[in-house]
């Protein structure tokens, strides 16, 4: 299954891969594959936008605008206008995103 | 249980000198000078739960030993997590802990203090002789404390240290799930603790394959998967929270309907106002257990989408049908399969929190379109019922 087409903020500079792949190794939705020592993106509309690739790339090649893609935790954000936190865990028992 | 002698601080010290890895900032630290949430689990538990079968006395401390098997009450646990709030409190004591007979070269596995992440781990574990460092991640699962930082480098340096992991094992690789990725920056703790990280598959039950494959996770293993069982597990997490609201929109419902010159009238709330009791509960239905069950045959990518299709197949029907024992008015049925599809595509929207692929864009957009659209559907459902109301009254 995908999600939206064309809105992930996933954003990669090749020139700046070391071929290390450690985004291959953490990325949840195979989002990258190693092709002749470079990181490549085989399909961007995968992305969710976890975050995990950016984290990890030693070499900032990779950068995402990373947060977990809940409704009630947007919604609530625009509500308080704040940024969207998701809910789980702050012993309000109200939001149960996970 | 063996009687095992009590902490011993002669030997504590002596693993607790062993510990300083020439690049460790937070390591070194004497057990006296633990803060609380450091101490060993083992010291942790007034009664021993079902699930600690020993406990054995390392360098660094006592540590419990854990059975993979489940007993009933873990099974009862993960079902009662599933169900309510209860999975905010289902929580077991950070540390280290072992599982079989680990020496100093068994493998270390890094898991949540969620119990059911812990309890998964430890089940997919039988047979092989190892560690697992559990984090404070305030009893959430790998993947969303991840994604709030609990779950993350901070902590895990903490606990390598806190434990004086390196004092009980020789080697200097950790087995993080790979989903933990999201909040542990494996060179960082690296250079902090000297440990390698190695990420390892997303699911507990591929551990046993991945080490198999010397450490190596296929691209398989590596996927968040979101099968039909896993969305039927998390329906609850959904379903729930909404059913516990359902009383209080039935009172609006029936307020509403029992609305006449005269006050409120039961009688004309129950009449008119029964079908929209059942429309709500039929909403609550197709948003959030119908679309999370059937997501993958639904056409559209969007949520909102997905729901208000199952609002409609199911609205139009029950609209028609309830109409025939109920008030046949034109209004009504307009109000009612508004009110059905509103619902219906409010709630298949909540699920995005539980799946394991829609990112936070994606749920931008769609909240930024669907959002003004649910307020006025919401409205025009309400404007049809006044203009009934008004048309019975003979106003207009």
């Amino acid at each position: 299954m995908t999600y939206l087409r064309k809105v992930t903020t996933l954003n990669y500079n090749p020139q700046r891969c070391t071929g290390c792949g450690r985004c291959v190794e953490v990325c949840p939705r195979n989002v990258f594959e190693m092709r002749d020592k470079k990181a490549v993106i085989t399909d961007k509309d995968r992305c969710l936008e976890c975050g995990a690739c950016a984290l990890n790339c030693d070499f900032s090649a990779i950068s995402v605008n990373a947060s977990a893609g809940c409704a009630a935790a947007v919604i609530r954000g625009m509500l308080t206008g704040t940024e969207p936190v998701c809910g789980c865990g702050d012993n309000s028992g109200k939001v149960a995103c996970c | 249980m063996n009687t095992i002698p009590l902490y011993d601080k002669r030997t504590g010290n002596k693993a607790g000198q062993s510990c300083c890895y020439p690049q460790a900032q937070t390591c070194c630290i004497q057990p006296d000078q633990k803060d609380k949430t450091m101490e060993m689990p083992s010291k942790q538990f007034n009664k021993k739960p079902s699930w600690i079968s020993d406990i054995i006395l390392t360098s660094a401390g006592q540590v419990p030993v854990v059975v993979s098997a489940w007993s009933r009450s873990d099974l009862l646990g993960r079902i009662r997590a599933r169900i309510g709030s209860f999975r905010m409190h289902y929580s077991i004591p950070p540390g280290l802990y072992a599982i079989g007979k680990p020496d100093a070269n068994s493998d270390v596995f890094v898991s949540a203090n969620y119990k059911l992440s812990f309890d998964i781990l430890r089940r997919e574990l039988e047979g092989i002789n190892g560690w697992i460092l559990v984090l404070d991640t305030k009893s959430i699962n790998v993947w969303c404390a991840a994604g709030k930082g609990t779950f993350g480098t901070d902590e895990l340096v903490r606990q390598i240290a806190g434990t004086n992991l390196a004092g009980i094992v020789s080697h200097r690789r950790i087995i993080v799930p790979q989903l933990g990725a999201v909040g542990v920056k494996a060179s960082e703790v690296k250079n902090r603790t000297g440990f390698s990280v190695l990420f390892g598959p997303v699911e507990a039950k591929d551990i046993r394959e991945y080490i198999r494959l010397n450490y190596k996770a296929s691209v398989k293993m590596r996927m968040a998967d979101f099968s039909l069982m896993k969305r039927i597990e998390l329906i609850p997490v959904e379903l729930n929270p909404a059913l516990k609201k359902y009383p209080f929109a039935a009172i609006i419902i029936l307020l509403l309907f029992g609305l006449e010159p005269s006050g409120i009238i039961f009688r004309t709330s129950w009449i008119e106002g029964w079908p929209f009791l059942l429309l709500a509960l039929a909403g609550i239905f197709t948003g959030a257990f119908a679309t999370p069950v059937l997501l993958s045959v639904i056409p559209f990518r969007s949520f909102a989408l997905k729901g208000t299709i199952t609002g409609l197949i199911a609205g139009i029907p029950l609209v028609y049908f309830t109409s025939m024992f109920s008030n046949d008015s034109g209004m009504l049925k307009a109000a009612g399969i508004v009110f059905i599809t509103v619902l219906s595509s409010y709630l298949a929207l909540q699920f995005t929190g539980a799946t394991t692929f829609t990112g936070i864009s994606g749920v931008k957009k769609e909240i930024k379109f669907a959002l003004p659209l649910f307020i006025a559907g919401l409205t025009a459902s309400l404007i049809f019922i006044i203009i009934h109301k008004l048309n019975i009254w003979g106003v207009i």
